[in-house]
């Protein structure tokens, strides 16, 4: 080997050493491939099957081409936003921007079973002539929405004794007399007892004191009706639920103990009708669809996501005018029948329906009992109390 | 609680009581998303006991404080969507109070 080929055969090495895939014109430096990223951030739904439906949270996974997927928080709280659609008495609808399924469905699993409601848990029934069985009474008592803060009442275990801090008395006396028809029985005939239980208990020993207060169900040492809270608005149920249906001559009597609990114990303590997100829609269209095309696009889709669009000399174009809508039925993106099929142009698509993984629209429906915007803040403290409970557990 | 070697701080298993996957699943994407964490997972042993295994396993740090770390996260995490969710709510009551208290059932769409 000559100098000068030691020379060219060094220089080649140098030029290997130095080669690097970033250095390519077409890699963009700090991001990922568009291929890549539509995967990262959207669920592609095709007619089979949707795609990419995992979300990628490990923190290196994309280190090999120099971008790191980990959460600064600093990002997290730049970009994630919220934003209100509806707000009414019983719902309400929101975006949830930025932020990862884990969470969002966390904030929806306690809203569904671990907000604390007061519901109806105990049942004295002193007469029942009706049709409907005890139980089966009871159980409906239960399911009624109880219209009061929670906060305002504590816990009662197993040992407690039912005092004012712990239980609700409802009252509950109708009947129906002789000769009218049968009579339907609503949520309303609840009255609430703010001092208590006025069913006396039996006592054993006879010679107690005859002027002593009777002992009864509950052990109130002041009437709820005295808090500021409840003087202002007393405490009410859902008033339009039927209870029952009562025929001449029937009645019942009873007495209703609503307690604290949540969701995860038993349904009635739910403070939701029902809590639910989904990934907001996103339809593309993969090529410009005019004239006739636009029409049956257009046509195609049940929910009007679809519009048609004017672009001059007579010609129309069909532009994507509310994916929001989109209910993932695919129908624009279903195979025609091969009879249909004209030409080869029709067999390939128009549309691709996306979801967007990080953007989430909320619905809460409160049962009642607290408004709804007031849940979702509830909910999030009750998943900051659980980490601040384990953090202390472990320091 | 916590169940690891007395050698090894790197990797343990938290063992939480009267949890399930609402704190399990939200603690382990900040747990994936920390750099320092290099396997991270967890199980529901049994479906009647309210129960659930973390296992974290770390690149040199102790797991013990990178578990705390990324509860810290979920925590700070959690006030951040709740101070926003709330000044949103403030904002869109703000500019449309009568669809706020609108009570008339026929008209919710509004």
């Amino acid at each position: 080997m000559t100098d000068d080929e030691v020379k060219l055969e060094e220089e080649r090495k140098e030029k290997k050493k130095e080669f690097s895939i970033w250095d390519l014109p077409d890699v963009p430096m700090g991001k990922l491939p568009p291929h890549l990223e539509l995967q990262r951030t959207r669920v592609v739904c095709n007619i089979d099957a949707p795609l990419h439906t995992d979300n990628i949270i490990y923190s290196g996974a994309y280190a090999s081409m120099g971008v790191d997927n980990s959460l600064r928080l600093d990002n997290f709280c730049n970009n994630f936003r919220v934003e209100v659609i509806r707000i009414t008495e019983e719902d309400i609808e929101f975006d949830m921007i930025g932020i990862d399924a884990a969470i969002a469905n966390a904030f929806r699993r306690i809203l569904i079973a671990e907000l604390p409601t007061m519901a109806i848990e105990k049942v004295l029934i002193a007469n029942n002539t009706s049709v409907i069985q005890d139980e089966v009474l009871a159980h409906r008592l239960g399911l009624i929405p109880i219209k009061v803060d929670p906060k305002l009442f504590d816990d009662m275990s197993e040992n407690d004794q039912p005092n004012e801090k712990n239980t609700i008395v409802f009252k509950f006396h109708v009947r129906c007399e002789r000769g009218s028809g049968r009579i339907r029985v609503k949520s309303n005939e609840l009255k609430w007892l703010p001092n208590g239980s006025e069913l006396v208990k039996e006592q054993n020993n006879a010679n107690s004191d005859p002027n002593s207060k009777p002992v009864t169900y509950t052990s109130f040492s002041c009437g709820q009706d005295s808090w500021p809270e409840l003087t202002k608005s007393p405490i009410c149920v859902e008033d339009d639920i039927l209870i029952a249906v009562l025929g001449p001559g029937q009645e019942i009597e009873l007495e209703a103990h609503a307690v604290k609990g949540v969701g995860r114990t038993h349904a009635k303590w739910s403070p939701v009708a029902t809590a639910w997100y989904r990934m907001l829609p996103e339809v593309v269209l993969l090529k410009e669809v005019e004239g006739e095309m636009a029409d049956i696009l257009k046509a195609k889709c049940p929910v009007g996501v679809f519009d048609i669009e004017d672009i001059g000399n007579g010609k129309k174009r069909a532009t994507v005018a509310n994916p929001r809508v989109c209910t993932l039925c695919r129908e624009c993106i279903r195979e025609e029948e091969k009879s249909d099929k004209k030409s080869d142009e029709t067999s390939e698509p128009l549309v691709e329906l996306r979801r967007v993984k990080d953007r989430f629209i909320f619905t809460i429906e409160s049962t009642g009992a607290l408004p709804p915007e007031m849940l979702f803040t509830e909910a999030v403290k009750i998943l900051e109390g659980k980490c601040e409970r384990v953090i202390q557990e472990l320091s | 609680m916590e169940h690891g070697t007395f050698g090894d701080p790197s990797s343990a298993t938290f063992s939480l009581t009267d949890e399930d996957h609402t704190l399990a699943n939200a603690v382990r994407f900040t747990l994936n998303q920390d750099p320092r964490v290099s396997f991270c997972g967890y199980s529901i042993p049994h479906p009647s006991d309210a129960r659930v295994n973390i296992r974290v396993q770390t690149t040199g740090e102790s797991a013990r404080e990178v578990f705390k770390d990324s509860l810290k996260d979920l925590m700070f995490m959690c006030q951040h969507v709740r101070s926003t969710f709330k000044k949103s709510v403030d904002d869109f009551k703000m500019s449309n109070p009568v669809v706020a208290m609108e009570i008339d059932p026929n008209n919710k769409e509004d």
